[in-house]
């Protein structure tokens, strides 16, 4: 009888340190697993300052398309690489850029020049031409990029997709 | 002949193939479960048709960002029957769609998912929203420009669940922006992940038709009693129960058969949705819009008022999901039949009407701008005067014709202007071109006092 009680204790450890160790092999394994499912938000790539052209292709008050590189260019991204603005000349020496993303679900906008306004093709968003909501299911004005001088170039400062979210 | 039978009986025996397929096969049906009941086994059957087609288009399909497209084309335009390889795999996720839509109108109008069923009907909810995840991460794989778009307009649907929206869009794309990572996840989403949980769960279902035994067709009067109900189903299968194969399995077999075939010959016949533009980012002159089961949502996400808009993207499926889970505790048992279930056949229909008429909204879309509108010819403006046909111009540049139309030309989302004139004054005209309303942007900052008066000039002439 005592003899059979010392082996149940003995058997019931053996059977926790079993399932420990199971528990602990499916941990370790999971680690480069779930590490893989959760790259994107691992590593974050740093914002890039993006050359879009020269300050002379940009006629005062032109809004011109201007694409560029992303900011996490893999060699294996082929023509996913790119990214556009609407890249506008203020004034000699001001710029505006917006996100081609409309804010309410994330289409590209166009920008109708005689008509001054960006329309979206998805859920019929338009904007002003200062980017604020003219009409339509946006929730907010178009996103904008930061843009600089940096002597004759005109570079622009690469940003995420643009995520309205739930309070917007 | 006989060394044949004894090989057979070896192997049988030490296989154990009629061992564990006989009672399958065999098991007790309840009689009378006829046309009704072959939505499951076609959604079954459309799913090993899409199964085996996926393998088969995996071995052409290149799946990364850059060479996706690529691949299409050769799938497309080159390969021995690819077009219409990439056809059956189309339509068949339309027929899945459609059956497993059939097959779940089909429970709860018969109410089969009342006690004991209760588990059937929720991995069955489970498996219907992983078939139409399957459906949007296969458009996605379609990688052109439709595929990109449509894949930031999901994530901008995932940014909406609070808190975590942000990074569970980020984590749908590979990270900020559309690249060289987000094929690769699209890809491993539609061929592995979604997959193993469909077999996981079919295989749950599946088991507890075994375990359960398919629901008896209803009949008025006869409500289901927990307690009693297992026993009386076991009771009315010894006596009036008929074997599985063959007195009910030919009718899904001939069900299966017959959908598969009209897939392929719809495959045949139409061919798989036209490529559009080569998958750029950067290439913003595009029209996006989702396959025809993604429609309702789409038409949604455009009639909706804007203003509660962004909380119902979250909270619409939560509760939708939420509600079809919660069917089976709520109405536990009690009468099946459709007849004394009425609220249940009204909602069902209701139901129906909705995303249908949604569907059909979808396919026009009216809210979307016709930015192929051509110039307002000659005939349609039908005057001399410069000033009319200045505005008629302006009409067109100025994008009013994106969205009103003129004699059949332009758009939809705003009224029909052909006849303006008739309910609308000069003054009342001008008030609203200059103040735009809530679908209609402000044109007074944009049109100088000439423009505004050309284009009323050129309603008036009408």
């Amino acid at each position: 009888m005592n003899e059979n009680k010392a082996g149940e204790t003995r058997r019931s450890f053996i059977i926790k340190l079993t399932l420990g160790l199971s528990a602990l092999s499916a941990i370790v394994a999971g680690i480069p697993v779930i590490s893989a499912l959760l790259a994107p938000l691992i590593a974050q790539p740093p914002q890039q300052w993006r050359k879009v052209g020269e300050l002379d292709d940009f006629a005062i008050g032109s809004t011109r398309l201007v694409k560029f590189e992303n900011a996490d260019a893999k060699p294996w991204a082929g023509t996913t690489v790119q990214s556009a603005a609407w890249l506008r000349r203020d004034t000699a020496t001001t710029f505006t850029a917006f996100s081609v993303n409309c804010t309410h679900l994330g289409c590209p906008v166009r920008w109708e020049q005689d008509a001054e306004l960006f329309m979206c093709p998805c859920h019929g968003g338009v904007y002003y031409k200062d980017g604020s909501v003219a009409s339509g299911p946006p929730p907010k004005a178009l996103i904008q990029y930061r843009v600089r001088i940096n002597r004759k170039d005109i570079e622009l400062l690469t940003a995420p997709i643009p995520i309205s979210n739930i309070s917007a | 002949m006989k060394i044949l039978k004894k090989i057979w009986r070896w192997i049988d025996d030490r296989s154990g193939f009629s061992e564990i397929l006989t009672p399958l096969a065999k098991h007790l049906v309840p009689p009378g479960s006829k046309w009704s009941y072959v939505f499951g086994s076609a959604t079954l059957f459309c799913l090993i048709l899409q199964v085996v087609t996926g393998v088969a288009l995996s071995l052409l399909y290149q799946p990364s960002s850059a060479d996706a497209y690529k691949s299409l084309e050769f799938i497309t335009h080159k390969a021995a029957f690819g077009n219409v390889l990439r056809g059956i795999h189309y339509f068949g996720a339309s027929a899945m769609i459609v059956m497993v839509g059939a097959h779940m109108i089909r429970v709860y109008i018969m109410a089969a998912y009342k006690y004991p069923r209760e588990m059937s009907w929720i991995s069955g909810v489970v498996l219907f929203f992983l078939t139409i995840a399957m459906g949007f991460t296969g458009q996605l794989l379609r990688w052109d420009a439709n595929g990109v778009w449509s894949s930031v307009v999901a994530a901008e649907q995932l940014g909406r669940i609070p808190l975590i929206g942000k990074p569970v869009a980020r984590l749908l794309l590979g990270g900020d922006t559309i690249g060289g990572h987000s094929l690769s996840r699209f890809y491993s989403y539609h061929v592995f992940i979604f997959p193993a949980f469909i077999f996981l769960f079919l295989g749950y279902h599946l088991m507890l038709v075994i375990r359960n035994g398919i629901s008896e067709p209803p009949k008025a009067g006869r409500p289901v009693e927990p307690g009693k109900y297992r026993q009386w189903y076991k009771d009315m299968l010894q006596k009036t129960g008929v074997p599985f194969w063959p007195y009910a399995a030919w009718r899904d077999l001939l069900f299966g058969a017959s959908t598969i075939i009209a897939v392929i010959s719809l495959a045949v016949i139409f061919g798989p949705p036209e490529l559009t533009l080569p998958p750029d980012p950067a290439a913003i002159y595009v029209t996006p819009a989702p396959d025809w089961y993604m429609l309702p949502v789409f038409s949604l996400f455009a009639l909706m008022p804007p203003k509660i808009e962004s909380v119902i993207m979250f909270a619409g499926p939560l509760l939708t999901i939420l509600i079809l889970l919660s069917v089976p505790f709520i109405s536990i048992k009690g009468e099946r039949s459709p007849i004394r279930r009425p609220w249940a056949v009204f909602g069902t229909i209701a139901v129906l009407m909705f995303v249908f008429s949604l569907l059909l909204l979808g396919e026009k879309a009216a809210w979307s701008p016709r930015f192929n509108a051509k110039p307002l010819s000659q005939a349609v403006i039908h005057s001399q005067d410069t000033v009319v046909i200045n505005g008629a111009d302006l009409f067109y540049r100025k994008g009013c014709l994106y969205c009103h139309t003129i004699e059949g030309h332009g758009g939809y989302k705003g009224p029909d202007l052909t006849h303006a004139a008739m309910r609308l004054s000069s003054s009342e005209m001008m008030i609203r071109i200059v103040n735009g309303g809530a679908d209609m942007p402000a044109y007074g900052g944009i049109l100088s006092k000439k423009e505004l008066t050309d284009i009323i000039a050129f309603l008036n002439s009408r």
